[in-house]
């Protein structure tokens, strides 16, 4: 199936209002919004201190907030992410802390808080096993976290590197690998070879390896983790690969390299990418449009391309700071989230 | 410490008048450059921390110092420092855009950059402030 050939738009479903200042981050559960006869469930944080969850009803099947996550952050909630279970939420801050809840059903139960960054913490991510968790701060840190039972988590690794903030963390999704990406323009791989919990800086993907040439802002990577995408304020999607066969097979780690950049599709600092499990690029922009990029399957000496598949113009009313495809494969929904203080979800459909 | 001035001899204009405009004006149509002046135009009396001369007669910021694209709803604040290694340029980037921020409505997207070639900091490809 072509989607450049099929005529495609994106309808905006709907627009959670709640949050009182600027919403950064939004994140899908993978289990409830993925598995049948389950009710997608979406998170998002705010520079309200406070982080919501939204809950599509199955009778209207119009989207509530279920539970307000407050009292806890005393400052701008930055970043949230669920585990691959689905039961735990993380949620970094602005404070310094990356708060742990738990989904109890009715409510939530804040049962960790990681402390040890020296200023705000601006990502968070779980492995694929849910067996470790990153996060990274304004302080240019990486650090690694051991998820134990019993609600215990202990401090694994503390990774220098970077020489500014550092932007997102993100796992690859099949391997025990960390991705970081930072204001110092590169993006750092750390990996564990003898995988006995000593990180190390494997790769640093900068200007000379055609990287980005300004603050690089979110890393995505497509299902099979061959792939990823990375977005910067130098106004280009940047897509990269590895022969990650060679690396599941044990003989080492197989470096990435850069395989297409697109340009002159964002005249804004493109803030948040993500990669659908159908192969859609969605980016999220500061000119407050989203727009989505497919692989345009044409076979050429200089590797593979990209073409835009469609422009949402004034999406939301202000810079978009994250874009998120639902892991539902029944439907093709996206959640953004502005610095308008809105959190909306669209549905990527034919056009009548 | 540096015992002399570090700037020793700056380049000084004469003040220029202006008239009063209110307020009001900028929620209703669309902005113009001078709107933006005016919004502005309180800083044009902060004084150089050296010399008894304001920004204005020191050329830091003027009205060809303002783009407005109204389409985009864009507006661009270019500004001069009297020295390339001012210490005050990342202060008053701040400043300018913490103001515009508390008179222009939320849709506006503003850019403030120092003028090519007027400081140290524009090499590393990130905005001065």
């Amino acid at each position: 199936m072509d989607l450049m050939e099929k005529n495609l738009e994106l309808l905006e479903v709907q627009k959670l209002e709640g949050h009182t200042d600027r919403v950064w981050n939004v994140s899908w559960n993978p289990v409830s919004s993925h598995a049948h006869g389950t009710l997608p469930i979406l998170a998002s944080c705010s520079g309200d201190n406070t982080v919501r969850i939204w809950e599509q009803s199955s009778l209207s099947r119009s989207w509530t907030c279920k539970t307000v996550l407050e009292e806890t952050h005393t400052r701008t909630v930055r970043s949230c992410a669920w585990s691959p279970s689905g039961k735990l939420l993380a949620t970094a801050s602005f404070d310094g802390t990356t708060a742990i809840w738990e989904d109890l059903g009715d409510e939530f139960d804040c049962i960790s808080t990681l402390e040890g960054h020296e200023n705000e913490v601006k990502s968070v991510s779980w492995n694929a096993a849910g067996s470790y968790l990153a996060t990274c701060s304004r302080d240019k840190s990486v650090w690694i976290w051991e998820v134990l039972g019993g609600n215990e988590f202990d401090c694994a690794a503390v990774l220098n590197g970077h020489t500014q903030d550092v932007k997102m963390v993100q796992w690859h999704p099949t391997m025990d690998v960390l991705f970081s990406c930072s204001y110092d323009n590169t993006i750092k791989v750390w990996w564990s070879e003898d995988d006995d919990g000593d990180f190390q800086c494997v790769q640093t993907l900068d200007e000379s390896s055609n990287g980005h040439s300004s603050t690089v802002w979110a890393i995505s990577f497509n299902a099979t983790g061959d792939k990823m995408v990375t977005c910067s304020d130098d106004l280009t999607l940047k897509i990269w690969m590895a022969d990650i066969s060679m690396m599941h097979s044990g003989e080492g780690y197989a470096p990435w390299t850069h395989l297409c950049t697109l340009s002159g599709y964002h005249d804004r600092t493109i803030f948040s990418t993500h990669w659908s499990s159908d192969d859609i690029i969605a980016s999220g922009a500061g000119d407050d449009a989203i727009r989505l990029f497919v692989d345009s399957k044409h076979d050429s000496a200089n590797g593979p391309s990209y073409n835009l598949l469609l422009k949402k113009e004034k999406a939301h009313e202000m810079d978009i700071n994250s874009v998120q495809w639902s892991p539902s494969k029944e439907n093709r929904l996206l959640a953004s989230a502005s610095d308008d203080g809105m959190v909306k979800i669209w549905q990527l459909e034919t056009k009548l | 410490m540096t015992l002399g001035l570090v700037n020793a001899n700056p380049v000084v204009q004469a003040k220029k008048e202006r008239i009063a405009r209110t307020l009001n004006q900028y929620k209703d149509d669309g902005l113009d450059p001078l709107d933006i002046y005016d919004i502005l135009s309180s800083f044009l009396n902060i004084r150089d921390p050296e010399h008894p001369y304001s920004l204005e007669q020191l050329s830091v910021l003027s009205e060809d110092s303002i783009t407005l694209d109204d389409n985009l709803n864009r507006i661009l604040i270019t500004f001069t420092p009297t020295i390339q290694h001012c210490s005050m340029a990342t202060i008053i980037g701040l400043c300018l855009r913490a103001k515009l921020k508390e008179c222009l409505p939320l849709h506006y997207k503003v850019d403030i950059r120092v003028s090519p070639g007027s400081h140290a900091d524009e090499a590393s490809g990130k905005e001065v402030i």
